[in-house]
């Protein structure tokens, strides 16, 4: 009897515990999530005497966003070629400073704190600023080595890609901070008598970071690319962003047709995510 | 590799220069060492120099910023840029605003997620494993489609213009990328071993007692990631708090977004050459944006690298 009472009244204490986000779950993202859905298959006008005023005109929004809308749906296609660039260049990245710093070297800290920097001050404004200035681009890289002349002679499909990494190679690694952290964590936690062991069988360090390295990471890779999505797709300079937020006070369109966007938006964004994950998952298994 | 070998004849010889350059068992020789260091010093150069670039350049006069020939090191230092973007910011004012919006903001999230990692972390309740699948899938769902509707929510309930518009969803544990802070202290608690709370339960401690004497003592380190993390992404945002806060609070950075317009109000162009706006007066206002974080960074960052080797940043 007493024994019942204890787990029924731990479950209590469990939900307790839990409810603030509970309530918030409920009241600041479940709810506006089914209204901001629902205000997407209307036509939205904000008065000041009666409030909000929705008139459903079903699917039109949706329609609007890709038939007539040219810009959402360019700015979408624009997002997606920033992420399949942007993703693979932070992880390995990440990864390779993160081997670097889980290595024995001295300074180690010193290190750690420089490629921690950018975590604590890049914001939208700052990072305006300097693209303004064109400090996001190395000057020294330019002097060395001239990019745009060297791939001019490249296809279009190859040269852009090329040059869209080297313009932006400042901002890109900025948004590696919290990815290294990750990174950095796993590589602490391999056990070092698998490496030892493998040594002593003569295995190389190319071979070891292949056959055990890489594995043990695997899952945590997958962390870092869905971080990574999360930090670009909240971005306010990504190419959709200022587009969803314009169209929020935009007479002729309004919240309703921002919804739409918005939503248009998350699902491009778990799709992604989704696919990404499959990708995975079906390789891991084979 | 190969070019070392072939130039050593002596096999002995060979052995001993190729374990110095290229290392062998628990070192990386030489080779690898020098390459190691390259490595991280070019990366940790492409880090720091738009930092290194904003600081130069905020220190430029005129005459120095458009003689091409000063590049890295100014004739002189030069202090008006300061002065100007100083008050170009409203510096002070702002400064209090944007701690006052950020404090309350992160403390309201820190101690919300501690309450909630401890209650998924620590308890047995029917709908936990749904709840926390749930809330790490909303970490995935944009702000951009929350915050529409959390506008038009937070107009009628009178949050809109107020630091409450941040504050309430961060009490809620619906803050910004708050799923990371609980998974953070979801972590943490579970490392702590049982035993300690059962004791204190023996004791005739309730559950709230053993959570804030034992637990939550324990749980600095998550503490000092969650606080740090919290604050300076709260610090650094723009799209959601410019929506929010409409005119009536002006953070530091949203300053920054408006300081071409600032300035134009401050100091009509055109009238003395040396009062229009520069690049260095940009980069001193950018310079004064970050700088707080920046203290604030070299205050605690040991702390926070400690805190991080403790308790890792993602579980498993």
């Amino acid at each position: 009897m007493k024994k019942f009472k204890n787990s029924t009244l731990k479950q209590i204490y469990g939900y307790l515990f839990i409810s603030p986000w509970l309530l918030g779950f409920i009241f600041l993202t479940a709810y506006p999530m089914l209204y901001s859905l629902y205000l997407s298959f209307n036509k939205v006008k904000i008065t000041a005497d009666s409030g909000i005023i929705t008139e459903f005109i079903k699917f039109d929004n949706y329609k609007y966003a890709f038939f007539t809308d040219v810009s959402f749906v360019q700015s979408l296609v624009n997002f997606l070629i920033q992420l399949l660039l942007s993703v693979p260049v932070i992880i390995v990245f990440a990864l390779v400073i993160a081997l670097l710093l889980n290595s024995k070297i001295k300074m180690k800290n010193f290190f750690r704190t420089i490629f921690f920097l950018p975590v604590i001050i890049t914001s939208s404004s700052v990072i305006n600023e300097l693209t303004q200035q064109g400090a996001t681009q190395l000057p020294g890289l330019s002097d060395i080595l001239n990019i745009s002349a060297l791939t001019a002679t490249w296809p279009v499909y190859i040269a852009q890609p090329v040059n869209y990494i080297f313009n932006n190679l400042i901002t890109i690694l900025w948004f590696s901070g919290i990815q290294i952290l990750v990174f950095l964590a796993g590589l602490q936690k391999i056990n070092v008598s698998m490496y030892e062991a493998a040594k002593i069988d003569g295995a190389t360090s190319w071979e070891i970071f292949w056959k055990i390295t890489l594995p043990a990471i695997q899952p945590l890779i997958i962390v870092n690319v869905v971080y990574t999505v999360v930090l670009l797709s909240a971005f306010p300079m990504n190419p959709v962003s200022p587009i969803i937020r314009d169209n929020m006070f935009n007479i002729s369109t309004g919240f309703g047709y921002a919804s739409a966007l918005a939503w248009i938006y998350l699902i491009f964004l778990l799709g992604f995510v989704g696919i990404y994950a499959l990708f995975t998952v079906r390789r891991g298994r084979d | 590799m190969e070019r070392t070998e072939s130039k050593v004849k002596s096999p002995e010889k060979m052995a001993k220069v190729k374990r110095i350059l290229l290392g062998g068992r628990g070192s990386y020789g030489v080779l690898g060492n020098i390459f190691i260091y390259m490595l991280l010093i070019g990366i940790g150069f492409v880090y720091l120099y738009p930092l290194l670039y904003i600081l130069v350049n905020s220190m430029k006069d005129l005459e120095d910023l458009l003689n091409p020939m000063v590049k890295w090191i100014p004739t002189h230092i030069y202090f008006s840029n300061y002065e100007k973007a100083f008050k170009v910011l409203n510096y002070m004012p702002t400064l209090t605003q944007t701690l006052y919006v950020v404090l309350l903001s992160t403390i309201a999230q820190v101690i919300s997620s501690s309450l909630i990692g401890y209650g998924f972390a620590r308890y047995n309740f029917k709908g936990k494993n749904f709840f926390f699948i749930l809330m790490i899938v909303t970490f995935l769902i944009p702000q951009q489609t929350l915050m529409i509707p959390r506008f038009l929510m937070f107009q009628k309930l009178g949050l809109l213009n107020s630091v409450l518009s941040f504050f309430v969803p961060a009490t809620f544990g619906q803050g910004l990328n708050q799923a990371l802070f609980i998974l953070i202290f979801y972590q943490l608690f579970r490392m702590i071993p049982k035993s300690l709370e059962e004791a204190a339960k023996i004791d005739g401690a309730n559950d709230f007692t053993v959570f804030a004497r034992i637990s939550l003592p324990l749980a600095t380190p998550a503490f000092v990631i969650s606080f740090v993390l919290s604050m300076v992404w709260y610090w650094n945002e723009t799209y959601l708090s410019s929506l929010y806060f409409g005119n009536v609070i002006k953070t530091l950075p949203m300053q920054l977004q408006s300081f071409v317009d600032s300035y134009r109000l401050l100091f009509p162009s055109g009238a003395v050459v040396t009062d229009r706006l520069n690049e260095s007066v940009r980069m001193a206002g950018t310079l004064l944006t970050i700088a707080p974080l920046l203290i604030i960074y070299f205050i605690v960052e040991r702390w926070l690298r400690e805190s991080i080797d403790s308790v890792g940043i993602t579980g498993e």
